[in-house]
């Protein structure tokens, strides 16, 4: 082996153990601002022409697009977090998301598509009664802009195809 | 009439208002004992019930699995355009026969002792009917030899279909589906399911809420407007759009309907007397309700509930069924499938996924409906003999020009009420 080779497995590791820095903190960011309320901000981790979508496994499984919510660019997003904060009418709840470490499934050009486990739990206000509101994958795609890493798509695909009461905070 | 034979006569659990349907005994949303009456006088009384889709079983011998108030049912398509309801419950210990969503079959097994039914329910099959062969050729054991399998079948109801919807019935005493129906429903049926129908989402939620409360909130068309501001800053659906409500002959089922594009306003919607209008309000990316007229009649939202369970939904383009189903006296759930269709542009089916956005659990102008019944369900305990009054547009019930109007409500009441003899 010649050091130029050495050199050059090295660097890939380095790059690609940066890479998957870059996506847990991608990860680990998205959940603490759901779960910290700072929903304002959920959208700034999709790039404008993302695709979001939280969708029942038993749809997905069979090639369907549509489920609970399908949102095909960033404006969306935002648009669900303003009727969220000023238009629906729910009661207040709050999230907990715990996430595995990401699975990379592959890496494509300037898209790295990887999935991670969750579990959701949530916790009514005031009563406090707790329950484990969803549990699933994310299916993602991320690419990187500048020095952040964003999503291009980000389907929340729920072990469950039932919801309890609403759903209105994303997952 | 199994389950209610151990409450007490109706009549001795509820002493209905003298107004009559206008007022309602909230004690019909938590009491256990007129749950299981209303099992027998309603679910399994003169009634259909909405089980599914016909291309949920596009293929003979194909099944899925739905529900009658409490009781567990199989469809199964058993020829070309024929389809058959069994009770699925096998008839030796009361197993689920059929655990599966879906599936093919010809024939169907129950998992605990074999016992083999056919489409039409007939028992054809017990493993070990006749026993084991002893060592001289003897019989051991085995069913008695009076055991009749004539007598022990999954038991087969009566089906309908219309417009690609699978109905069923536990009654005799039901009329034939259309009858039941009614041509203004039955015409709106074949109207909003015009094309070959394909499913765009199927999904299920749970609510904390006697089944009443959200047969009442989906009959309620003086709510949507002012509950989910989403729809009326937009000028989805406000009040003052032009609509109004059509029933059958005998008020058991309507249709609330509003035409958005002649929509002229109302004074309570600009005043800010009314939270769900918000002046400030647009949305980023508008074309998550682009749309397209998609009938005749110019109507953009109607809802159409059949009696007990059954609506039929068109908001915009955005068409589904919606199956209830009672969970007990103070739970419930929706089946919520969402319908495109093959003939459907590419356009149209984009726009059809857009605005799946605006139904469903997760729906910006229905999610509020999976718990406001809660929120009534918490209200009215520890004061189950007060009366809620539905009083909005009159005493009457029957067909209205208008949408602020509580008649479809006063409709189910008054239907309620003659099948419980109350």
């Amino acid at each position: 082996m010649s050091d130029g080779a050495f050199g050059d497995t090295a660097r890939s590791i380095a790059a690609s153990s940066h890479i998957t820095e870059r996506i847990t903190r991608l990860m680990t960011d998205y959940s603490a601002v759901i779960d910290n309320d700072r929903l304002e901000s959920w959208p700034d981790f999709f790039v404008q022409n993302c695709f979001y979508s939280v969708i029942g496994r038993s749809d997905h499984e069979v090639g369907r697009l549509a489920g609970f919510m399908y949102c095909d660019n960033r404006d969306m997003l935002v648009d669900r977090i303003r009727s969220l904060r000023s238009a629906n009418v729910f009661q207040p709840h709050r999230y907990r998301h715990i996430i595995s470490p990401p699975r990379i499934l592959a890496v494509n050009g300037d898209v790295v598509r990887c999935e991670t486990s969750y579990a959701l739990i949530r916790t009514s206000v005031p009563e406090g009664a707790m329950v484990v509101f969803s549990t699933g994958r994310y299916l993602d795609e991320i690419v990187f802009e500048g020095s952040d890493a964003k999503f291009q798509r980000r389907v929340a695909v729920t072990d469950s195809d039932r919801i309890d009461m609403l759903l209105v905070i994303p997952i | 009439m199994a389950q209610a034979v151990a409450a007490r006569p109706m009549r001795e659990l509820i002493q209905w208002p003298a107004q009559g349907f206008t007022h309602v005994p909230m004690q019909v949303f938590s009491d256990p004992e007129i749950y299981m009456w209303e099992q027998d006088l309603i679910f399994r009384g003169p009634t259909w019930h909405y089980l599914g889709l016909e291309i949920e079983a596009p293929q003979t011998n194909d099944f899925f699995t739905s529900a009658i108030g409490d009781t567990p049912v199989i469809v199964v398509r058993t020829a070309d355009e024929c389809f058959n309801v069994l009770v699925n419950r096998c008839a030796h210990k009361g197993a689920t026969v059929c655990y599966q969503p879906t599936g093919r079959s010809e024939r169907f097994t129950c998992p605990y002792h074999n016992w083999i039914y056919d489409h039409s329910g007939k028992l054809i099959s017990v493993a070990f009917e006749k026993g084991i062969r002893g060592r001289n050729g003897e019989s051991l054991g085995g069913m008695p030899a009076d055991f009749d399998k004539a007598a022990h079948g999954l038991r087969c109801l009566r089906v309908e279909t219309i417009a690609g919807l699978i109905f069923g019935s536990f009654s005799d005493a039901a009329p034939p589906l259309e009858d039941y129906l009614g041509p203004v429903m039955s015409a709106h049926m074949r109207r909003t399911l015009h094309g070959r129908p394909k499913i765009l989402a199927r999904y299920r939620q749970m609510m904390h809420n006697n089944w009443k409360l959200y047969a009442e909130n989906a009959r309620d068309n003086y709510h949507p407007s002012l509950l989910h501001a989403f729809f009326a800053t937009f000028k989805l659906n406000r009040l003052s759009a032009e609509g109004g409500v059509r029933q059958d002959d005998k008020n058991w089922h309507h249709i609330v309907f509003a035409k958005k594009h002649t929509d002229q306003g109302a004074p309570e919607y600009s005043s800010g007397e009314i939270r769900a209008q918000k002046d400030d309000f647009g949305l980023n990316d508008p074309t998550l309700i682009s749309s397209w007229i998609e009938f005749d009649d110019e109507i953009t939202n109607s809802i159409e509930t059949i009696f007990p369970t059954f609506t039929l939904q068109q908001i915009l383009n955005s068409v589904g069924t919606r199956q209830l189903l009672p969970l007990g006296p103070e739970k419930s759930e929706l089946v919520w499938t969402l319908i495109g269709f093959e003939e459907d542009t590419d356009e149209q089916a984009h726009m059809r996924l857009k605005q799946s956005n605006l139904v469903g659990p997760a729906g910006l102008v229905s999610m509020e409906d999976g718990i406001i019944g809660n929120f009534v369900q918490r209200g009215i305990k520890g004061d189950l003999g007060r009366t809620a009054v539905v009083l909005m547009g009159g005493h009457d019930v029957g067909s209205a020009p208008t949408r602020a109007t509580e008649t479809s409500v006063r409709g189910f009441w008054k239907v309620y009420k003659e099948l419980l003899h109350v």
